[in-house]
């Protein structure tokens, strides 16, 4: 089967699930549900297209197919900003109530990392990608147990709202944050597009990328940056769920045995809003909210990575 | 030509390469010699702007290598370092078809697959051009990626040791080419390399280094001369012609 084809099979199962999603059980009141379930599932399809992609992208830069850009402690930094806003203002501030404008602290913040660890990286030669990746995970523990010293002493009530934002979950999308996630993620979408063809380059190493012309620096920083707002994006809207981007990012390779990101990029999108509305389709119908998306996604994506770690030690 | 003038480098401030000054002709295979640590390999990652020089200037065909756009500089010269991993399952065409990137920027045209076919005949790699890189043997690798540097067609091809690990069949094969892509072809060839006996017989011109610095250059016959490669390498060296061509004695 030819990836052309196999790319439709994807996108058409991908449909199908959206429309059985959006359709199941839809009740007599249209009027109510049908635009609440055509948010949920828009919003599920933006996270999952976005995570896909940031994940790929990141392996790609870091040539290795088990990292997630939850490594270089983006995720940690934004539940870090969510509990220092509400430990200092509290939960009723506009800083915290007014989504649009959290969402712009936090990918602000984010990128400004970004740049930061970027800066770290490319001081000197002899740094390499896993340095960045070494600082990154320094970074983001030391996030985690700030956050954690914060959560310690902060009021019991205040901590609830805290909590919400911990956890992924798809059944309280934050709806309001659609349509300036959607404005992000098609001005990043416009400015990636000219740096897509540099990804099968990267994905031979640095060397490689030089000799064959690539200004490196300059293409890795815009799509380190690239990834913050997206990471961002994806977790303001639903919570930390990175993890599921390693699944994809990596069904996509076995699935489409190419190594051209024109290819991967569409087929793990699609993965990824397979994976999701499908998963939540479970949650929703099977289980009956029983569980979270994210307890799916972690159990399957954890059974998955120990199979990778296996298979690492063999060749690909 | 390459230019190189007054070139240094150090790391954590102790300098790799101090004041080091070489030309290399056009359309000759030039060969940097010298014991391990003399700054051979980093001569050539910065002649190919892998890595930044400290100090000093570099000028390829009159143009200097820091102001160069870096596609520009893709299509005039090219680089194969000794290891190459490559994380992504490749073929050797899909390698190859690399090469072409600067040209076309991953949308290959009618006339890059013609080079790409070209370049596969050349190193003679037809029967396993759809076989995956890792199904292949270590000498056969190597000339896939000398492939893909041939289908880059740069002028200058730089070379990282590329007899690393090879047995003498195919070491003498890649030397082979590489005489052939000066002589037919007019490519200025640069290479690292330790086998000194290779060196003689196929460069036309070779450069000595040690602790950093230019020993000698000069054509084969000045550089191969027991007063030079001992100093080079502080070992006995005996030369005998067999041949007509200058093999070193160095086991005692």
């Amino acid at each position: 089967m030819s990836n052309k084809s196999k790319l439709i099979g994807l996108a058409v199962v991908a449909i199908a699930l959206a429309v059985a999603f959006i359709f199941i059980d839809l009740g007599n009141n249209w009027d109510y549900a049908l635009p609440r379930r055509l948010k949920k599932v828009y919003a599920i399809i933006l996270t999952g297209g976005v995570i896909a992609f940031s994940t790929l992208v990141f392996q790609t830069i870091t040539n290795n197919r088990i990292l997630t850009p939850s490594i270089i402690g983006l995720d940690s930094l934004y539940l870090l900003i969510q509990t220092f806003l509400i430990f200092v203002l509290g939960s009723m501030n506009t800083l915290v109530t007014n989504e649009n404008v959290n969402f712009l602290i936090s990918v602000g913040l984010m990128v400004i990392f970004a740049g930061l660890l970027y800066k770290l990286l490319f001081r000197g030669d002899g740094q390499n990608i896993y340095f960045l990746l070494l600082v990154g995970i320094i970074f983001g523990t030391f996030f985690g147990s700030i956050t954690e010293f914060m959560q310690v002493l902060i009021d019991p009530n205040e901590f609830m709202v805290v909590q919400d934002r911990m956890f992924a979950s798809f059944n309280n999308v934050k709806t309001d944050l659609l349509l300036i996630a959607t404005i992000a993620v098609i001005l990043v979408s416009l400015y990636s597009v000219k740096l897509i063809k540099y990804l099968d380059v990267l994905s031979l190493g640095k060397d490689q990328a030089v000799n064959l012309g690539v200004d490196y620096d300059y293409v890795v920083k815009r799509l380190l940056v690239v990834i913050a707002i997206l990471v961002s994006i994806s977790t303001a809207l639903v919570g930390p769920i990175t993890f599921l981007g390693l699944l994809v990012a990596n069904v996509a390779h076995q699935f489409l045995n190419t190594y051209r990101h024109s290819y991967l990029i569409i087929g793990s999108v699609f993965i990824s809003i397979i994976a999701l509305v499908g998963g939540q389709l479970i949650v929703e119908r099977v289980f009956t909210f029983d569980t979270t998306l994210s307890v799916i996604v972690n159990f399957v994506g954890g059974v998955y990575f120990i199979y990778l770690l296996l298979k690492e030690s063999k060749s690909w | 030509m390459v230019d190189v003038k007054h070139v240094s480098k150090g790391y954590n401030k102790k300098n790799v390469i101090t004041d080091v000054s070489v030309k290399i002709a056009k359309g000759k295979i030039t060969s940097f010699i010298g014991p391990n640590g003399a700054g051979k390999s980093t001569l050539l990652s910065m002649i190919s702007r892998l890595i930044a020089k400290d100090e000093g200037e570099i000028y390829i065909d009159g143009m200097d290598l820091t102001r160069c756009k870096n596609n520009d500089l893709a299509k005039k010269i090219s680089i194969l370092k000794q290891s190459n991993h490559i994380n992504v399952r490749l073929t050797v065409k899909e390698l190859v078809s690399f090469g072409r990137f600067p040209y076309s920027q991953g949308r290959l045209t009618k006339e890059d697959r013609r080079l790409v076919n070209e370049a596969i005949r050349y190193m003679e790699l037809e029967d396993i051009q759809h076989k995956y890189l890792d199904q292949l043997s270590g000498g056969q690798k190597q000339r896939a990626y000398i492939a893909m540097v041939i289908a880059q067609d740069t002028e200058y091809v730089l070379l990282d040791e590329p007899l690393n690990n090879l047995d003498m069949k195919h070491s003498v094969q890649i030397m082979k080419t590489l005489r052939r892509l000066a002589d037919e072809l007019g490519k200025t060839v640069v290479i690292v390399i330790h086998d000194i006996n290779f060196a003689s017989c196929y460069s036309d011109y070779i450069v000595a280094m040690k602790d950093g610095k230019v020993i000698k250059e000069g054509t084969t016959d000045e550089i191969i001369t027991p007063t030079v490669l001992n100093e080079v390498y502080d070992i006995d060296f005996k030369i005998e012609e067999i041949n007509r061509e200058k093999i070193c004695v160095f086991y005692s």
